[in-house]
């Protein structure tokens, strides 16, 4: 060890204190992430690692037995998204507009009570919905029937042109309070005064929320549907816990989530292949990477202009 | 005060809706809960009646404690899920601290680094952290999960935790300096008492989450002494699926911590959120 040229000294600590951090991270996310990705670009032939370009990708869009997985994979996880965004998140808007208007009384219990769902785990969901929605206890049969509604009651869970919709509407019940919360807040920060000058416009009520506070929350807004994109597109616990790996009935409930599992992991007699595992997982990567990429460049710069 | 004619009616329709709705969230959690304390024929004949002497069973509870080892899972979350949050918030504290005070060569490109993983979610790379897990012998270790899990929440606890650093007063730090003290006396004697309200909410955001997350323990510890409660009732359930008592007991069991923690944290957790620490 030379003596340091004399320059100004090194802050050590700076390193010191980034380094768990930074290591942690980049060990355990950045570089798997690319690793995974590099993968795609492997197949295993004689138990030796090979390099065989784009061919995984090949099978993966060319192969109709596995393109055909594929695609239905994703336009249920497709499906699985627009009903997030058409369901729960104007639920979410509408409660935290209830909420958020002022001397309303046990709100705090209301708020509390209702994000109770999302601190539950996808298995106690899963399960408790399957029960519920099961024809053999016939709690859901039964309730319909009180209000003389028997005939809408279906397996719904069970059968394959509903139970994607259904599952969809149960994560939907799970997480409204999430949207709910965020856009409480973004509503609580409008400033009086902005409302105060709509009153003396005569602008009160209903007509207020769509033509004043709207506009102020879509940043929020924004927020909320990234969320849900990211958080939709890399969903797999629910279907998992209520219909297996399998994602039945048929595949019907299959999202791109489940379809990696069982690419990778193998399930029943299927052998887990890890390297069509990884193109799988690098077709979601772009997916989420568009998405992320349309809401900051496309969204969020159009949105800036509406703050003050 | 203005228009008092029609608030009242809007008044009672707000709670209304708002009833409605808190009913729709709790029934199934209720019926879970109330049909888990009743014997398999009364559940089957009354499955909204409230359990009564004649009803009443434990059973379910019973064959729950006999055959799963539900006390092990209930650890093993316990231990990854603190030992996670303290990492997190240990590691996520000291990279936000350096992040928000020295201005040194490549700042902004280093939170951006640490801001990709807020977006990008880390099961993608779950093919090579398992490798990477069976490679360096951590695979069905707690270890493994904790690792995975601290890698998880850094990208928003850093993002949180420095930009509430950035309004600890630089006057302070600046006395500090000229008492002598160091710069690692300065972060953890002056900056981290002042920003533990930031600490607890992202304790909270990543709390949940992790206790929750079915994905890591399933792939990357799914040995019996190393499993999670998630996945130990997951696993449970699976097996049991035709004894209802028994599959309606370990539901039961697997929300009460979670209601629990709820109730204990549900007024830091909707403040965190409500605080715009998210935006």
């Amino acid at each position: 060890m030379s003596t340091p040229p004399p320059k100004p000294k090194t802050r050590w600590h700076i390193a010191v204190f980034l380094a768990p951090a930074v290591l942690v991270y980049t060990a355990v996310m950045i570089y798997p992430l690319f690793n995974t990705l590099r993968l795609s670009f492997y197949a295993e032939v004689d138990q030796e690692r090979i390099f065989i370009g784009l061919d995984n990708f090949r099978t993966l869009f060319g192969d109709a037995l596995w393109s055909e997985q594929f695609w239905n994979a994703l336009a249920n996880n497709t499906w699985f998204f627009v009903i997030h965004m058409l369901v729960q998140n104007p639920i979410g808007i509408a409660l935290a507009a209830i909420l958020s208007s002022p001397r309303l009384r046990f709100s705090a219990l209301y708020r509390s009570a209702i994000f109770v769902p999302t601190i539950l785990s996808f298995v106690i969901v899963g399960f408790a919905w399957k029960l519920i929605l099961s024809p053999i206890w016939g709690i859901a049969p039964g309730m319909l029937d009180a209000i003389g509604l028997k005939f809408l009651y279906a397996p719904w869970l069970g059968k394959e042109e509903y139970a994607l919709t259904t599952l969809a509407l149960v994560s939907v019940w799970q997480f409204v309070g999430i949207p709910m919360m965020l856009i409480y807040a973004a509503l609580l920060s409008i400033p009086d005064e902005i409302l105060e000058a709509g009153e003396c416009d005569g602008i009160t009520g209903l007509s207020a929320f769509w033509k004043i506070k709207l506009p102020l929350i879509l940043p929020s807004i924004g927020i909320i549907s990234i969320l849900t994109f990211v958080g939709n597109f890399n969903a797999f616990d629910l279907i998992y816990a209520a219909q297996g790996a399998l994602a039945g009935p048929d595949f019907s409930t299959d999202i791109l989530g489940t379809f990696m599992y069982r690419t990778f992991f193998g399930f029943q007699l299927q052998l887990g292949d890890p390297h069509m595992g990884s193109a799988i997982a690098s077709a979601m990567f772009v997916i989420i990477l568009i998405g992320v990429c349309i809401y900051l460049f496309g969204f969020q710069r159009r949105l800036r202009n509406y703050q003050f | 005060m203005h228009k008092a004619r029609s608030s009242l009616g809007t008044t009672i329709a707000m709670h209304g809706v708002l009833i409605v709705y808190v009913i729709i969230t709790l029934f199934p959690v209720f019926v879970i809960l109330i049909n888990s304390f009743k014997t398999r024929r009364a559940i089957f004949r009354d499955p909204l009646g409230l359990p009564n002497e004649e009803t009443f069973s434990l059973i379910g509870y019973e064959t729950v404690l006999k055959q799963g080892d539900f006390f092990l899972y209930f650890q093993n979350s316990m231990i990854v899920t603190m030992a996670s949050l303290t990492l997190i918030l240990l590691f996520g504290a000291m990279a936000a601290f350096a992040l928000a005070e020295y201005r040194f060569r490549g700042n902004t490109l280093m939170g951006l680094y640490l801001a990709l993983g807020i977006m990008i979610p880390i099961r993608i790379g779950t093919v090579a952290i398992l490798e990477m897990m069976v490679a360096t012998g951590l695979v069905n270790t707690l270890m493994a999960l904790i690792l995975v899990y601290t890698a998880q929440g850094l990208p928003l606890a850093v993002f949180i935790l420095s930009s509430f650093m950035q309004g600890v007063s630089d006057d302070l730090k600046n006395a500090g300096r000229i008492d002598g003290l160091s710069e690692y006396k300065i972060f953890f004697r002056l900056v981290l008492p002042l920003v533990r309200p930031a600490m607890a909410t992202v304790a909270v955001f990543n709390m949940i989450p992790i206790w929750n997350d079915l994905w890591f323990p399933l792939i990357l510890a799914p040995a019996e002494e190393v499993k999670t409660l998630t996945l130990g009732s997951q696993v449970f359930i699976g097996q049991f699926v035709t004894d209802w008592n028994a599959v309606l007991s370990a539901l039961s069991m697997a929300i009460l911590p979670v209601m629990i923690l709820y109730v204990i944290f549900s007024r830091q957790l909707i403040r965190g959120i409500t605080s715009g620490a998210v935006k």
